[in-house]
């Protein structure tokens, strides 16, 4: 009964209990509050389960953009929420019941692990050194997985896009509908123009320190389009329309300088995605610059929603 | 030198602590939103700060003392700022007669 | 030290714990609101003890994101919350 184990104990109870609440709760705002705070809460989750990464991704997505998509989604769906037919019992039942064996086999699988477990962390570790990287994560990231990155920072795209194709014809290329704070030189302003610089430093250490520490381009970025989102909140800046030709480059930025390492190492090295020795870990470097830009321009247009109105 | 500074650190954690347990106290018994602002926003502050005081001996590197006091800024900043936002919907909605 | 610094954590979480599931429940949305703030304040002492408990300076990373976060998340809290029946609404309808 050491104080870890109390510790966790405490975290998990906690967790669950918050769970619980979030399916419960009668309004969707409830909910999205429970959400964001189960969110900030699996932060601690993954702290402890030595997945620091993984904490300061969860960290800012599930408080930042999520939580900020949930909540538009439930004060947009205010009206209609009273009329709202609930789920029946047998379908509420049959969901209860699935969940509970996929959480059984998860459970079976962590407490009865088979007696050889394979696995290629030896080997991935071993060869590290050589991308000049020292952050395992930042290896598979970028070395070991490099596709996978590269296809999930072009599904961000399609995401952006599918959003905002959920806007009338009429509207394409307009401004987001965000909500902005009614209230000039109140204390939110204050807040936006002490917290985002404080932001932008931290995003960019982020970026930088994911080299050799947990880190990295995606939870930088993140922060950015956080405190990007907060600034128009305010009212410091205006919404941008999104036919603005310079927020789409930014957009496709990184990505595109991604896909340009990648088909250079058809010339510098051998194969799609391959760096030259040596030069590994500044090509990164540039990449990730390029992607925590993207990442926070993707992020905050996907928050701000779908155009609303014209453009001016 | 070291067991002075380890009894301030156990000193100054535990006193945090005990406004944290404070701050809950506060957040289970007061009567209405505004007063459990107050203890929220005052009384975990006040226990953040101090368990921040209190690990600034065991830090290694200047670095890692800079990080820990911004921290205790920021949330700091952010509780009184926050404090004042959610009051003033608090006000909106129940406007003092 | 180190077991110290972790039944304080502890003792912070729990504190955090009960406080949250009270203001989840409190009646009012205003109530609701400050989940994020109390995360932000109690997740980021826990945090910070575990840091120097485990000697792991990237948790105080974590404690950061958490803070800022947590900040942004009540912000976003109060621009969304269900509009009363009072005059002078917080948010402007962008139409």
């Amino acid at each position: 009964m050491t104080l870890t184990f109390i510790f966790n104990v405490v975290l998990v109870a906690l967790l669950l209990t918050v769970a619980t609440w979030i399916i419960v709760a009668r309004a969707a705002f409830s909910a999205a509050v429970a959400f964001v705070a189960y969110g900030l809460l699996l932060a601690l989750v993954w702290v402890e389960l030595s997945a620091i990464d993984v904490a300061l991704t969860e960290a800012a997505i599930g408080s930042g953009v999520t939580g900020m998509l949930l909540l538009g989604a439930a004060s947009r769906l205010r009206e209609t929420e009273a009329t709202a037919v609930p789920a029946g019992r047998p379908l509420t039942s049959a969901v209860a019941v699935l969940c509970a064996l996929i959480a059984a086999g998860l459970a079976a699988i962590v407490l009865f692990p088979p007696s050889i477990v394979f696995t290629l962390a030896p080997q991935a570790m071993a060869r590290l050194p050589e991308s000049g990287l020292g952050n395992p994560v930042a290896g598979v990231l970028f070395v070991y997985r490099a596709f996978d990155t590269l296809l999930e920072k072009v599904v961000l795209v399609l995401a952006l896009v599918s959003v905002w194709s959920l806007a009338p014809d009429r509207f394409w290329g307009g401004v987001p509908g965000l909500h902005v704070y009614q209230q000039p030189n109140s204390v939110l302003t204050l807040l936006a123009q002490l917290l985002a610089p404080l932001g932008i430093v931290m995003g960019i250490y982020m970026f930088w320190t994911g080299a050799n520490n947990p880190g990295g381009a995606f939870q930088g970025g993140t922060v950015l389009a956080a405190m990007w989102v907060l600034v128009m909140i305010a009212g410091l800046q205006n919404v941008p329309s999104t036919d603005r030709r310079a927020l789409r480059y930014l957009v496709v930025l990184g990505p595109s300088i991604f896909l340009t390492i990648g088909l250079a190492g058809f010339l510098l090295a051998n194969g799609f995605l391959a760096y030259p020795p040596g030069y590994a870990k500044p090509l990164i470097i540039v990449a990730e610059a390029a992607l925590t830009l993207s990442i926070g321009v993707t992020l905050g247009l996907l928050t701000a929603g779908p155009p609303e109105r014209v453009a001016r | 030198m070291t067991l002075a500074l380890n009894i301030f650190t156990v000193l100054a954690v535990s006193a945090g602590t005990f406004f944290f347990l404070a701050g809950t106290a506060g957040l289970l018994r007061f009567p209405d939103a505004l007063t459990r602002l107050h203890a929220l926003t005052k009384a975990d502050n006040l226990g953040l700060g101090l368990i921040v005081l209190g690990l600034l001996p065991l830090v290694e590197r200047s670095f890692g003392a800079l990080k820990l006091i911004s921290i205790w800024l920021l949330v700091q900043l952010s509780g009184a700022i926050v404090a004042q936002l959610i009051a003033d919907f608090v006000r909106r909605r129940e406007p003092l007669s | 030290m180190t077991s110290f610094l972790i039944g304080a954590a502890c003792f912070v979480l729990a504190a955090t714990a009960l406080g949250l599931l009270r203001i989840l429940h409190g009646p009012a949305d205003a109530d609701r609101m400050m989940a994020a703030q109390l995360l932000g304040t109690g997740g980021v002492a826990a945090l910070v003890l575990l840091a120097t408990a485990l000697q792991s300076p990237a948790i105080v990373d974590v404690a950061f994101m958490l803070a800022l976060l947590a900040a942004f998340a009540s912000v976003a809290f109060v621009m969304s919350a269900p509009p009363s029946h009072s005059k002078t609404p917080p948010v402007v309808d962008p139409r």
